[in-house]
């Protein structure tokens, strides 16, 4: 199955980037859940929490306070005004 | 004669003191470049993102929002002024603020008025000695600026430009700040910022296209709320700029002061032993032609 690559920018700094199976994102009008494949969007985010599941490991959830995302050729990018890794165990990946 | 000896070792200490000073900020502004550009490295994955975005939207649907739309007939500018709040950087800010006066005098050329906005303390004070008016003005950290002051700088820039013009509002912004294109050479820039002029560029090749995005909510919304972070986006990112640049300067004019400091204590020192050599002579001269006076 193909896999999502997500990379994850703050406006000071990077975040997180890795592979994922899933990202699930709160918009402005709902959840949204993105799986490899989906055809392209572009979103605004709304204030919350979002989590990825990566191809490895546990979920990591990421705390944002804004921002958009978009989604293309199974390609995500977050793009959040201020984000934080909200799992203590993956706190240290920046 | 001991009066010029006295001289020149005060003259040498006060240097050498100096050149103390000039060393560590030299020390100091070399150790903050390095962080200063990691942090404009930082702050591209953010701007290119955000960059593609606005263009993406802007490009595939006819929107005509406020932000991106040239009004018939600009009547009044803003001009963001970006310098630093300490001296002791060379030409650094001298430099943006004469780029600014050459700018401000072409907008008024073109009849607009202008309205001046400036970030850093050698800008304020530039501005109150000639006592003219500026807008707002932000000092502090301008060699460590905070994406909050940027989103702050973007939403007064943003309110007056969203204010009709008899209230005092403006048609057009620009920002004046100092490019940093490497260590030796950083370049004041001038930008316009709003409105925004979307190019649709040339894809090179096929995966360069940007595909047909869905958005969500409605294209609109999405501009509405994309256009205001790209514009902080500019401006942090000119502000970055402006301090990697500042700092640059301050190493370069703390070298050369430092250098000039070290020129200085070697010639004052050769003087001061010339004057003592002339004093020896001189008191050996005395002494001879004393004891000569007494034994004829």
């Amino acid at each position: 199955m193909a896999e999502l690559e997500v990379e994850i920018v703050a406006a000071d700094h990077f975040v997180w980037s890795g592979a994922a199976k899933m990202v699930k994102a709160r918009t402005s009008d709902g959840e949204i859940g993105i799986l490899p494949g989906h055809s392209p969007v572009l979103a605004i985010l709304a204030e919350g929490e979002m989590a990825i599941e990566p191809v490895s490991g546990d979920r990591i959830a990421v705390v944002v306070d804004g921002g958009f995302f978009s989604v293309d050729n199974n390609r995500v990018v977050i793009v959040a005004d201020n984000a934080q890794l909200g799992d203590a165990a993956t706190a240290g990946i920046r | 004669m001991g009066a010029q000896i006295r001289v020149y070792r005060q003259k040498i200490a006060s240097t050498t003191s100096m050149r103390k000073i000039f060393k560590a900020m030299e020390l100091i502004a070399t150790s903050r470049i390095g962080k200063a550009r990691a942090r404009v490295a930082a702050s591209l994955p953010y701007a290119n993102a955000i960059t593609r975005a606005v263009s993406a939207v802007a490009s595939q649907s006819e929107i005509d929002h406020p932000l991106t739309t040239e009004p018939e007939k600009i009547r009044r500018a803003a001009v963001l002024v970006i310098t630093s709040d300490r001296g002791l950087a060379g030409s650094y800010s001298a430099s943006v603020l004469k780029q600014a006066e050459g700018l401000n005098e072409l907008l008024r050329a073109e009849g607009k008025e202008v309205k001046t906005y400036l970030v850093g303390r050698k800008a304020q004070a530039y501005f109150d000695f000639r006592g003219r008016p500026y807008g707002r003005v932000w000092t502090g950290g301008t060699d460590a600026p905070e994406f909050a002051t940027a989103q702050e700088i973007g939403t007064a820039l943003l309110e007056d430009f969203a204010t009709d013009f008899a209230e005092d509002g403006v048609d057009e912004i620009h920002v004046v700040y100092t490019r940093f294109k490497s260590m030796v050479t950083q370049e004041p820039t001038v930008i316009r910022l709003l409105p925004l002029e979307v190019v649709e560029e040339q894809a090179a090749s096929e995966s360069e296209l940007l595909p047909l995005y869905e958005f969500e909510p409605e294209p609109e919304q999405v501009l509405d709320a994309l256009l205001p972070r790209y514009i902080e986006a500019r401006i942090f990112a000119a502000m970055l700029q402006a301090a990697a640049s500042e700092l640059a300067s301050r190493q370069r004019a703390m070298k050369s002061a430092g250098d000039n400091a070290t020129d200085l204590i070697k010639k004052y020192t050769r003087l001061r032993n010339t004057a003592r050599q002339a004093e020896i002579t001189q008191e050996l001269s005395e002494i001879v032609a004393g004891a000569d006076a007494l034994a004829s």
